[in-house]
């Protein structure tokens, strides 16, 4: 995801971030499915950032991604942002229901928020991303 | 750190989320952008603007300086209170600044500019007063808010001074009436009904306290920006600015041309484009293809650029993305704008989207 807005001048509140999921620094979030694919989301701290959101462009099915490749939209009241596949995979999935209500990334980041879903290139790539204490850090680093 | 205004601590207790604006630390919003919004359209909602400047122009010149100094005719302001807004332009008639003015009485007004500009606009004024008799003065001791919204006034006429209150409910659209130092308008920003206060930066916690008491929402910068977007009205530094004029903003219905005879600054520069060809017009656009319209998109006809848009955004109202753009002159009914590399189709529609809670446009 691209520039999530203006910094805050006050004091950022420690966001929601599951321990379960891997994450990015341009704040994404990747759920391994078990299943040879992966959930990808934009993280709560990202929806916060951003604002209310009124436009998602989904990837196409069946597009074959690089990682850090920009695959999707996010517009909220303020501004644009892209969204990076955080690994190689080829879209499976994605999640319609936001073209008609993007506000659901607002609502629930983690679940029915999900915005595609990647059959993974190499399941391994996983280990390469942060976990939530180094999201974590990285949230702290940029506040 | 920016400047901050006497309702910060207000602003940080209700969670608002500030941004940088104009060199102040501002409320973006306090939780939801969308919902501040819709309480300006339907019920509500209250802005902190007291980062906008008001000057006091006072003195036996004030009025011909004033009619020197400004596009708009401050001689059309015949009984105090009355107000207008005007555009401050440079010789080349560009705009230096956009304003409201209020008339307070003989030899006084009230000229209220934009925050980010302020110094600026204090610098040119205070340049171009040489020769008149004048007093310019920053009034740094008042704060404004902003009450808007279909139920705002009846919100906030309760908690006015004695000497204000009912008589600011009889008030005209685009008057106001002064007490001491409360200057209580029926002016805004957002396309509703409502009034603009200014105030004692003394008192403005406490107002600031009842109108939540009332009932009234504290909105963000956010949704002051989608608000005045969906009236249709102009901001400073995006839809005009020192090299772009009224007649290519949309604002031409400012500029009192009659009398002839009136020396504005500016004037030639505007004689002398208002009947150029290449003159450009100023529309408003509903996006119908999937988007949301940003500034500085271009607009394309026959896939061959014919402008930009210079305010763009997503109208909670509306619920489709509208925006503003200089277009080439005539380019008829319908047009694209270039997002993301791609063409989505877009309708050309004059301006205002929305007023008094009201859509004005056909969907």
């Amino acid at each position: 995801m691209g520039n999530p807005g203006p910094t805050h001048t006050e004091k950022t509140t420690m966001s929601n971030i599951p321990a379960d999921l891997k994450y990015t620094a341009s704040h994404e979030w990747i759920k391994d499915n078990g299943d040879g694919t992966a959930t990808v989301g934009i993280s709560e701290h990202a929806q916060e950032a951003l604002g209310d959101l009124v436009f998602v462009e989904l990837p196409e099915i069946g597009k074959q991604l690089a990682a850090n490749d920009a695959c999707a939209v996010v517009e909220s009241v303020k501004a644009a942002s892209d969204i990076y596949s955080p690994v190689a995979g080829e879209v499976v999935a994605a999640n319609q229901t936001l073209e008609d209500a993007p506000e659901t990334i607002n609502s629930d980041a983690y679940g029915e928020g999900w915005i595609f879903k990647l059959k993974l290139a190499d399941g391994a790539d996983l280990d390469g991303l942060l976990d939530a204490a180094a999201y974590e850090q990285v949230l702290a680093d940029e506040a | 750190m920016g400047f901050r205004t006497p309702l910060y601590t207000a602003h940080e207790r209700l969670n608002a989320k500030v941004v940088p604006f104009g060199g102040w630390d501002m409320p973006l919003h306090y939780g939801s952008q969308l919902e501040e919004h819709h309480a300006v359209r339907r019920d509500a909602g209250m802005f902190d603007v007291s980062h906008m400047q008001p000057l006091d122009v006072t003195g036996t010149d004030a009025k011909a300086f004033l009619q020197y100094l400004l596009a708009n005719d401050v001689a059309k302001l015949k009984t105090p209170g009355k107000a207008l807004y005007s555009c401050m332009l440079n010789e080349r008639g560009g705009v230096v600044d956009d304003l409201i003015c209020y008339y307070l009485g003989p030899d006084r007004y009230r000229p209220v500019v934009n925050a980010a500009t302020a110094d600026k606009d204090i610098a040119w004024m205070k340049q171009h007063a040489e020769g008149f008799s004048i007093s310019l003065d920053r009034r740094d001791d008042l704060a404004m808010i902003a009450v808007q919204g279909p139920n705002a006034r009846a919100k906030a006429d309760p908690l006015l001074p004695d000497a204000l209150r009912s008589q600011a409910m009889e008030l005209k659209p685009f008057f106001a009436a002064e007490a001491g130092s409360w200057l209580v308008g029926r002016t805004g920003y957002t396309g509703e009904d409502g009034f603009e206060i200014m105030l004692p930066v003394a008192r403005v916690g406490a107002l600031w306290q009842e109108l939540i008491d009332a009932g009234v929402r504290p909105c963000g910068l956010g949704a002051r920006d989608t608000l005045r977007l969906e009236a249709g009205m102009n901001l400073y530094g995006q839809d005009m600015d020192e090299d772009t004029g009224p007649l290519e903003s949309g604002l031409g219905w400012t500029i009192a041309w009659e009398p002839a005879e009136r020396a504005f600054i500016g004037r030639e520069a505007l004689e002398a484009r208002r009947d150029a060809a290449d003159l450009q017009a100023f529309v408003g656009l509903l996006l119908t293809g999937r988007g949301v319209l940003r500034s500085h998109q271009t607009v394309l006809v026959d896939g061959q650029p014919v402008g930009e848009i210079t305010s763009g955004g997503f109208s909670p109202t509306l619920e489709r993305s509208i925006g503003l753009a200089r277009v080439r002159h005539g380019i008829g009914d319908t047009c694209a704008v270039e997002i993301r590399g791609k063409p989505v189709d877009a309708r050309v529609v004059k301006p205002p989207f929305v007023r008094y809670g009201k859509a004005r446009i056909e969907l």
